[in-house]
């Protein structure tokens, strides 16, 4: 099957062609954390004081099995991404470009995709030995505490996923 | 009577998880590429594609199958001729599963405080008791995206046998492409509250593709997994004829008020493993 090869951080004219079941290889930078980071990163912006930027990112929901000696990272597939629905909206609208995780999405988020010409991709849940593959580099940028829910900044190579909801605000999947 | 150690208890758990953080269940691998061979759903088929290229990789590499690599739980069927020896039990797997979990995910933390203990410790370890003069071992590590789509429902007798069958496939339904499908779902039919939950997760460790030994479960497990395997849910949810590799129903006795039904869904990755430990006289 032929997959759409993409580089991030992403362009929003390319987005503008994608399409729900389109199948996409991305490559470059992207950003990583899940439920206690996008928390944490709430409460910075709640005190003014926003603990880092990710203005034209796109953030994969995941949290990491430990790297073993001489890689870069372990086991790493995506997470479910509704419990992130919340913090969505707000995200995108403040300059966030792509989410990349599992699951269907609230409808608030699928309008804040649309609204905003951006597009969540799925990942392809359990598949975390393909993945941790996929990824060349790896560290944390914050929130070390966090253990495997820090923030952490990734770069992968021809990274396999499905574009699940559009930025026309079609979506995968079906009720 | 019979000495067994709960170190030697211990330490096989650890070699256990070792071996079943990489490997998925064999019958599970082989539904996975069964359903993988019947798909027509382009997007199904992808994922499902990509689903066995893991197991295959995880196992040849020896890499975690899944980054959620779980909560550890343990079925322990104790016979009655055998004697635990050394540590308490909780506190001799607690120190081998932290040990196992070195390079595997650290999931488990404070439902308060949400710290994180950093061991992925303490272990759900469940004992009962039975014939004979071996310690069997039942062994899951248990990821939450599916976990979290699980439930309970405590029914009046009047709404019956059909709405617990509505309730089990609406929970599947419900759950959707949360908990990585194609799911596995273990059902727990009667008992109490806590016995209803805990047969529905004993249930998944029953082999794909085996039958119930009672009839009617038997029959009831068929009815219901094929009318799972209609909701189009399909591999990610992304559509397509396997939404359940597998349904498997245990049941109790209950009381003359009401009608427990529990459903634990299982991801595709099942990882788990079974096996007994002998003493010595």
């Amino acid at each position: 099957m032929d997959a759409i090869k993409l580089s991030l951080p992403l362009d929003k004219k390319d987005l503008a062609k994608l399409h729900v079941g389109d199948m996409v290889k991305l490559t470059g930078p992207m950003l990583v954390f899940r439920d206690a980071g996008h928390k944490r990163l709430f409460e910075s912006i709640k005190a003014g004081n926003q603990a880092f930027e990710y203005k034209g990112e796109t953030i994969y929901f995941m949290g990491p099995c430990p790297a073993k000696e001489g890689e870069v990272i372990g086991s790493a597939g995506p997470t479910t991404s509704c419990r992130m629905d919340k913090y969505t909206p707000f995200m995108l609208d403040n300059g966030l470009a792509g989410q990349i995780g599992k699951g269907k999405r609230s409808q608030d988020c699928i309008d804040a995709f649309k609204r905003n010409g951006c597009v969540y991709f799925a990942a392809i849940g359990g598949a975390g030995a393909i993945y941790q593959k996929c990824i060349k580099s790896a560290k944390v940028l914050t929130f070390d505490d966090l253990g495997p829910e820090a923030i952490r900044r990734i770069e992968v190579e021809d990274f396999p996923v499905v574009v699940a909801i559009d930025s026309f605000g079609e979506t995968i999947y079906k009720d | 009577m019979v000495k067994i150690s709960t170190q030697t208890i211990a330490e096989e758990i650890a070699k256990g998880i070792d071996k079943i953080s990489c490997e998925v269940e064999d019958s599970c691998y082989a539904a996975l590429s069964h359903a993988l061979e019947i798909e027509d759903n382009k997007t199904s088929k992808f994922a499902l594609s990509v689903m066995k290229e893991n197991f295959d990789i995880a196992k040849k590499e020896h890499r975690p199958v899944c980054q959620d690599t779980g909560m550890v739980v343990i079925f322990l069927e104790i016979g009655k001729d055998v004697i635990l020896t050394g540590e308490l039990l909780q506190d001799a797997v607690d120190k081998e599963v932290a040990k196992a979990y070195t390079y595997l995910r650290k999931s488990v933390l404070d439902p308060v405080s949400r710290v994180n203990t950093r061991t992925n410790t303490p272990s759900v370890i469940h004992t009962s008791y039975v014939e004979g003069n071996k310690v069997k071992v039942q062994l899951m590590l248990k990821g939450f995206g599916s976990e979290n789509m699980s439930k309970v429902y405590l029914l009046n007798p009047a709404q019956g046998l059909e709405e617990a069958k509505r309730l089990i496939v609406e929970t599947v339904k419900v759950a959707a492409s949360n908990p990585c499908p194609p799911v596995i779902v273990g059902v727990g039919l009667g008992g109490t509250l806590e016995k209803c939950a805990l047969m529905s997760k004993h249930a998944l460790f029953r082999k794909i593709g085996s039958n119930n030994p009672d009839p009617t479960l038997d029959a009831l497990e068929k009815e219901l997994l094929e009318k799972i395997n209609t909701l189009n849910i399909g591999a990610q949810g992304f559509g397509g004829k396997t939404s359940a590799l597998g349904l498997f129903i245990e049941s109790y006795p209950t009381h003359i008020s009401s009608l427990p039904v529990s459903v634990n869904i299982l991801c595709h990755c099942s990882r788990c493993t079974e096996f007994e430990i002998g003493g010595e006289e």
